[in-house]
């Protein structure tokens, strides 16, 4: 059973007020896109025995969805920051950096 | 026999005899006995029979790990199976039943399978019951079920209640031992917020009973002393009769508190579930020692050496005038000293060790007592109980040098440290080959959410045995500096592995050596296994059931995979341990569930009209976590009776439907009209101020998703109507693309469902019904279809939506939900001589099939697009995106192929059955026989006085008239033709006056 720190009330959030919303960073395909395109948006999804980028809300607390980094095996939280962020914050991916070397980066 | 001691006992209270029974025959033992040390102080050594065989089996241990101790206890509402007789106390009027035998515990039929039992070999089940086929479901299976499983199921409902707890803690000390206990001193004294749990009613663990010396006393003293100062500390929290179950992600442990099975029925929670969220966790539970696989290693009266020391000492239980103990180890010597100290006779101590030199052999045969060293115990002589044992050379193969008469065994076959904490989420173990042991690995510990280790094991959970060795790492694990106090005992010489004895032992003993006894897995069940090719310990578990039953496996895994990796001719670390998975015991479904149960399993929702329905004959509907009611039933009246008068009513006079619970979702902002293109199929950015629209979501996948009414309320303010099922998820939908989308857009959304009552008047009277109560123009120059008016409605303040989903005249009134009966009660009232009837959804859903007018979840299942229903009018050409646009552009989506709606009415005016599909010529590749289509809604229609049904259909609308087959569950074929799906007033016009 997760915690997780809700970047916008501050507090440290357990599993059961959290709802789950899969991986995080997703570029919307829409109309006019191509095949592969379409289907890498809808369907296709990483799934790394490692760092990991997700996308929590805090379902039964503010209601706010923000994204969470996070080790899937084993079950490390690298950092939570808020939904609202086109890429994951340059310290929280230098962190990661520091703790996992071999890490690829988050696309 | 056993019996029980004239003096002694350290937990038994002499002065309070409790009376309790086994079998119906009356027994008494003393207030601080459990249920195992009772039976044994009153001579009861047969205490059940075995799973497989009906084996006699008696009590082989004295704690969490007893394999064989399980009885039904208590009667009706109090009734438990599958109760272990060591960790449950005793209390007055305690009725105790054993298990697993027919007609008598003394007398089993069943035992005829241990004289069969070469014909029950390991995987047994596997092999027997392939053939013939017909025979598993007629034959085996029946009899199986009927002797497999252990204990009675309850039968009556549950008389106690049962509770959940939360609580935080820096450090949670698992194990109140002395390993506990310094664990938890050092870390309470650093200020920590200290939580300490012991599964058992009492502190101290082994050292007490061992004659541990610790700070130059006695360990009982330092015990007393060290609990006396941890309850007078703010920061710490002691807590007995608490078992930690369960080790889980980032700190949770579930901790499972015994508060009243000791004091049934006194008012109190009988389990307790804590669900502590710990910030590290100190695993100081101990150390389970291992039995030797020796023949007849089950005949009841063979013990744990360690259990029979807990006897003497604890509870001051004698398991027979003369025990013969047999030993791989020093450990076991201490069994025979608190026997003879007792009084009572030691025959022999057959130690599988060439020499035995130690300290503690010495103070043994110091005592007069024989040491028999390389020797072993070739078989045991008894059936329900021990009568003597054959000693032989533990190198050879079991021929008998002198046989010795006595009551009971004590053995012991080393120490396994109790890594299940350690183990639960993620931690590994090592093999010490010097102790022949798994114990934690430091370099491998379970880590938190910061990735440093959350758990240390401290003391014989860590691996440790010897009493200074135990003190010196709780401490440490504790986070104490410093030097803690000394502990003093014997010391002990090295410990000799064995598996199996003696060591060469041929089949006929291998068959009779239990590994596990609760589940009767044998030496040669685990080497048949292995010779079957069963290489992995996680597939020999499941073939031979090794480890599987209620003990899983605590005293036998060991043993058994050591005998694994042997006839696989590989270390013992190479085989490795099978899984350990919560819960450590177990625990009950009564903590599980908790405080859910009954009424308050989950919250009910009532709308403003709730309690009026339920005293008007509501035949209620569970709708998501509503209520609503299906129909209304009048005195005598069945419900099909009732659900067709309604629609009979509405569709003559007026019917009133409470509609509050449909989802009403205010969305507003200047990017609001932008916001909802996007999520609805069609254009509601143009839908002017004082209008409604029936809107189409789909999900980014093209799948329809839910639908509704939108009313424009101001230039920057639309209300979206959901279904009653959909409101909050919908609501989390718009939430999640504002939030993660489109961030930069100026919106906000707000569900404000319960905010209103709403009631839908529908049927030809229904205008003449809201002129009576005055207050809102409603002719239909004033207030034509589609639109939305505010005002005051019989006095309250209202919107009315004219909107229908009967087809018939139809408002929906919406008021602040504290008017809600208010109004629902002046409806009635100036209703009464227009004929108004309260009606409930199935005439609701009826009315709107005769309409055609689909129903998410009955027409769609999560695989349906709009343009399947024949929906295009609601789906916009002139958008550029809208969710799920894309999606529905794929080919498959565009196919002339898919299923569309159609209308279906039967050719002899049944009801098709609801799911029927219809059977098209050839079959396909599988051999099934080829689909074209299936019903989605199927109802009698009062209305038109026949069946009528949606289904979709393969080309469908392009094939009106057409028949198709729909056969049916009982072999026949109910035939029906494809017709339009609007079976009652196609124009339209009924809705429109």
């Amino acid at each position: 059973m997760l915690t997780l720190e809700c970047p916008y009330c501050g507090v440290k959030a357990e599993e059961t007020e959290l709802a789950a919303g899969g991986e995080a960073h997703l570029k919307r395909h829409g109309p006019g896109s191509s095949d592969e395109e379409f289907e890498s948006y809808l369907f296709l999804r990483k799934n790394p025995k490692g760092v990991h980028f997700e996308r929590w809300r805090h379902a039964y607390g503010c209601g706010k969805w923000f994204l969470a980094a996070r080790c899937t095996a084993t079950l490390e939280v690298f950092g939570t920051y808020p939904a609202q962020s086109k890429e994951p914050p340059a310290e929280l991916q230098a962190k990661i950096k520091a703790k996992r070397p071999n890490w690829e980066g988050y696309k | 026999m056993s019996t029980r001691l004239s003096k002694g006992g350290r937990l038994i209270d002499r002065t309070k005899p409790l009376p309790f029974s086994f079998n119906g025959r009356g027994l008494q033992g003393y207030q601080g006995d459990t249920l195992a040390s009772a039976l044994l102080g009153a001579g009861q050594v047969l205490v059940g029979r075995s799973f497989k065989y009906h084996r006699p089996r008696g009590v082989m241990a004295s704690g969490a790990e007893e394999p064989n101790g399980l009885v039904g206890l208590g009667q009706g509402g109090r009734f438990e199976p599958n109760q272990r007789l060591t960790t449950t106390e005793l209390f007055a009027g305690a009725e105790t039943a054993s298990q697993n035998h027919w007609p008598s515990l003394e007398f089993d039929v069943g035992a005829i399978n241990n004289r069969l039992a070469r014909f029950f070999p390991g995987g047994f089940y596997y092999k027997t019951f392939m053939y013939p086929r017909a025979a598993w479901k007629h034959l085996f299976e029946p009899v199986i079920r009927r002797s497999a499983g252990l204990g009675r199921v309850p039968e009556a409902r549950d008389e106690d209640r049962y509770e959940y707890a939360y609580a935080f803690a820096d450090t949670v000390v698992v194990g109140g031992g002395i390993a506990g206990l310094a664990a938890a001193l050092a870390a309470a004294e650093k200020g920590e917020r200290v939580w300490l749990i012991e599964q058992t009613p009492h502190w101290g663990g082994r050292a007490v009973v061992d004659g541990v010396q610790i700070a130059g006393d006695e360990a009982e003293i330092w015990v007393k002393n060290t609990l006396q100062t941890l309850g007078k500390m703010k920061n710490v929290t002691l807590r007995s009769r608490t078992m930690a179950a369960g080790l889980y992600d980032h700190g949770y442990l579930l901790a499972y508190e015994r508060v009243a099975d000791h004091t049934p029925g006194d008012g109190r929670p009988r389990h307790r579930l804590w669900r502590l969220r710990a910030g590290r966790v100190i695993a100081a539970t101990g150390a389970i020692e291992r039995p030797l696989s020796f023949a007849g290693n089950d005949v009841p009266g063979v013990m744990l050496a360690s259990a029979v020391r807990d006897y003497v000492v604890n509870w001051a239980v004698s398991p027979g005038d003369r025990t013969v103990i047999v030993t791989n180890n020093d450990d076991a010597y201490r069994t025979a000293l608190a026997l003879l100290d007792a009084g009572l006779s030691v025959p022999a101590v057959i130690d599988a060790r060439p020499v035995a030199g130690g300290a503690l052999p010495a103070a043994v045969r110091a005592r007069g007592v024989r040491v028999l060293e390389g020797k072993g115990i070739a078989k045991v002589s008894g059936s329900k109980r021990v009568t003597g044992v054959s000693v032989c050379e533990h190198a050879g193969e079991g021929t008998e040098l002198e046989a010795i008469a006595c009551e009971a065994v004590a053995m012991s076959g080393g120490w396994s440290p109790v890594v299940h904490l350690w183990s639960h989420c993620g931690g590994k173990l090592l093999w010490d080959e010097a102790r022949a042991m798994f114990r934690p690995d430091p370099d491998r510990a379970p880590t938190g959410a910061d990735g440093a280790p959350m758990v240390r094991a401290a003391g014989a959970a860590n691996g440790w045995l010897e009493a200074h060795e135990v003190m010196d790492c709780a401490h440490r694990a504790g986070g104490g500096k410093g030097s803690c106090p000394g502990a003093v005992a014997e010391e002990e010489a090295p410990m000799l592995p064995v598996w199996i004895m003696p060591q060469g032992a041929g089949p006929a003993l291998r068959a009779k050596m239990f590994l596990d006894p609760q589940n009767d897995v044998k030496v040669s069940d685990v080497q048949l296994a292995a010779r079957e090719g069963y290489e992995s310990v996680e597939h020999t578990k499941r073939y031979t059931t090794l480890g599987m039953a209620t003990d899983q496996g605590k005293i036998s895994n060991i043993n058994g995979l050591a005998v694994l990796s042997d006839a696989l001719h590989q270390p013992i670390p190479a085989t490795g341990t099978t899984t350990f998975r919560p819960p450590y015991t177990p625990i009950s479904f009564g903590a599980i569930a908790g405080e859910a149960r009954g009424a308050i399993f989950q919250p009910l929702r009532r709308t403003p009209m709730h309690d009026w329905h339920e005293t008007h004959g509501a035949h209620w509907e569970p709708v998501g976590q509503w209520r609503r009611p299906y129909c209304f039933l009048r005195h005598g009246e069945g419900v099909h009776d009732a659900v067709h008068r309604e629609i009979r009513s509405v569709r003559n006079a007026v019917g009133l439907l409470d509609a509050s619970t449909l989802g009403k979702l205010l969305v507003k902002g200047p990017d609001a009209g932008r916001f909802l293109d996007m999520l609805y199929t069609n254009m509601m950015s143009t839908l002017p101020v004082g209008k409604c629209r029936y809107g189409l979501m789909c999900t980014e996948n093209g799948f329809l998703s839910d639908d509704g009414v939108v009313a424009r309320l101001s230039e920057d303010t639309w209300l979206c109507h959901t279904t009653t099922g959909g409101a909050e998820r919908i609501h989390g939908w718009m939430e999640d693309w504002l939030q993660c989308e489109w961030w930069d857009w100026k919106v906000y959304t707000a569900n404000v469902t319960e905010e209103y009552a709403q009631v839908a008047v529908a049927g030809p009277n229904a205008r003449k019904l809201l002129e009576k109560l005055g207050g809102i123009d409603v002719s239909k120059e004033a207030f034509p279809f589609m639109e939305w008016r505010e005002g005051t409605l019989a006095g309250i303040r209202a919107r009315i939506y004219r909107i229908s989903f009967s087809g018939e005249l139809s408002y929906e009134i919406a008021v602040p939900a504290s008017e809600g009966l208010a109004l629902w009660n002046r409806l009635l009232e100036a209703g009464a001589e227009l004929g108004v009837v309260p009606y409930g959804t199935e005439a609701m859903h009826i009315m709107r099939a005769e309409k055609g007018f689909i129903m998410i979840g009955d027409e769609t299942d999560g695989t349906v697009i709009p343009q399947d229903l024949n929906l295009h009018w609601a789906i916009s050409k002139k958008k550029t995106d809208y969710l799920g646009k894309r999606a529905q552009e794929r080919s498959f989506m565009a196919s002339p192929e898919r299923w569309r709606l159609v209308g279906l009415e039967t050719l002899d005016g049944s009801v098709l059955p609801d799911g029927a599909y219809a059977v098209a010529e050839g079959s396909n590749a599988n051999g099934q026989r080829n689909m074209q289509g299936r019903v989605t809604s199927s109802y009698h229609s009062p209305t038109l006085g026949k069946g009528i049904a949606m289904g979709l259909v393969r080309h469908g609308p392009e094939r009106m008239g057409e028949v198709l087959d729909f056969p049916t569950d009982n072999g026949k074929v109910v035939r029906a033709r494809i017709v339009d799906p609007v079976f009652y007033d196609k124009d339209g016009e009924k809705q429109d006056v």
